[in-house]
């Protein structure tokens, strides 16, 4: 077909592409906001700031119409189970931001009870770090995450299927062993 | 005649330890009397509140004799006077009689005394875990365990992209 016969309003795309456009610009954020990320997240999406204009202001509290997670605040180990749970129940496709210091490490509470990153225990797709994040920032990364899905994502989520990874880092790492070894030695000492 | 002066002429003989710092009333007394003691101060006094349960772990305190001391702040409402009475328990089974039977604020209280310490309370109606998880093993206010855990915050499953 040559370019003259295409009509007015007519552009040419291959389906991945519209798809990716479509679900980028549409994302419907699950807020799993618990703590003072939290705060910073219900401001970027109220009218100061206003997150509508990016369009992903339909902040859902139903995990099954959701297709963003963004986990704001700090977990702690009671609650990584039901945030297992919310991301399982999400339906495909879904991404997740880990938003601020304490989402993606820990933060300063490295205690026994707050979970050191939640990209351990689930798929994060991007890190926006702060803490709290400017909504500015939160922006820039819901803009990212938009960039993300319009290059290289795919109608039926094949990219998705490749990442057989783990996002973060191993639970045991090394030093985790040395700490809790340090730890068990001194208890040794002291009984 | 003050609460004070009714325990102390009521239990006489039983090493009550009387101090007080600003208005800070405070009384220690054995395990063994505590409950005899503190339904004497609802029943006979006017101390119809409990205000707070708590507990101190002591190891390596310089100069404590025991293991652990457990704190109970009770209130008048009548005439608002506070009173902290404190006892005494040890290892390796620290027990105390539950005072739910008093207060019924004490259900809560205990609970907490009991995950965060590992202090029992016998007759507590349901002495469960309260704010760490059930299946959570370790006492984490104790002084004996580590500010990082013991690896609990690890044993989950690591979810996948391609498997969720
Ligand atoms: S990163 Fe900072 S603002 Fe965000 S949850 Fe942690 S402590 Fe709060």
């Amino acid at each position: 077909m040559a370019m003259k016969d295409v009509p007015d309003n007519i552009f040419m795309t291959s389906l991945d592409a519209a798809a990716s456009w479509a679900r980028s610009n549409s994302l419907w954020p699950m807020p799993f906001a618990t703590a003072c990320c939290g705060i910073e997240l219900m401001a970027t999406a109220s009218s100061r700031f206003d997150l509508a204009r990016f369009g992903a202001e339909v902040m859902r509290f139903s995990p099954r119409q959701c297709d963003l997670m963004i986990v704001a605040g700090r977990v702690v180990m009671k609650m990584l189970p039901v945030l297992q749970r919310i991301w399982l129940q999400m339906p495909e496709p879904k991404w997740c931001i880990s938003m601020g210091a304490c989402a993606c490490t820990g933060g300063v509470f490295d205690t026994y009870a707050v979970v050191q990153g939640v990209d351990r225990f689930i798929p994060v797709d991007l890190y926006v770090p702060g803490c709290p994040p400017r909504p500015e920032q939160l922006m820039a990364g819901i803009i990212a995450l938009q960039d993300k899905i319009k290059h290289g994502g795919t109608l039926n989520g094949t990219e998705f299927g490749k990442r057989t990874q783990p996002t973060g880092p191993t639970p045991y790492d090394l030093d985790e062993l040395i700490r809790i070894r340090e730890a068990n030695e001194k208890l040794i000492s002291i009984n | 005649m003050s609460a004070e002066d009714a325990l102390k002429s009521k239990f006489a003989g039983d090493g009550l330890a009387f101090s007080q710092f600003r208005d800070n009333h405070r009384i220690e007394v054995p395990a063994a009397k505590l409950f005899e003691i503190l339904a004497f101060l609802k029943n006979e006094q006017h101390f119809d509140m409990l205000a707070e349960v708590t507990a101190v772990d002591y190891l390596e305190y310089e100069g404590a004799k025991d293991r652990f001391g457990v704190v109970y702040v009770i209130v008048s409402t009548k005439t608002a006077e506070r009173l902290v009475i404190k006892t005494f328990v040890n290892d390796p089974e620290p027990l105390l009689p539950s005072v739910y039977s008093l207060w019924k604020s004490a259900d809560w209280l205990e609970r907490e005394v009991y995950d965060m310490f590992g202090i029992r309370f016998s007759g507590h109606p349901d002495l469960r875990r309260i704010l760490t998880p059930d299946e959570f093993t370790a006492y984490p206010l104790r002084k004996d365990y580590p500010l990082k855990g013991r690896g609990e915050r690890h044993n989950f499953p690591v979810l996948t992209r391609a498997e969720s």
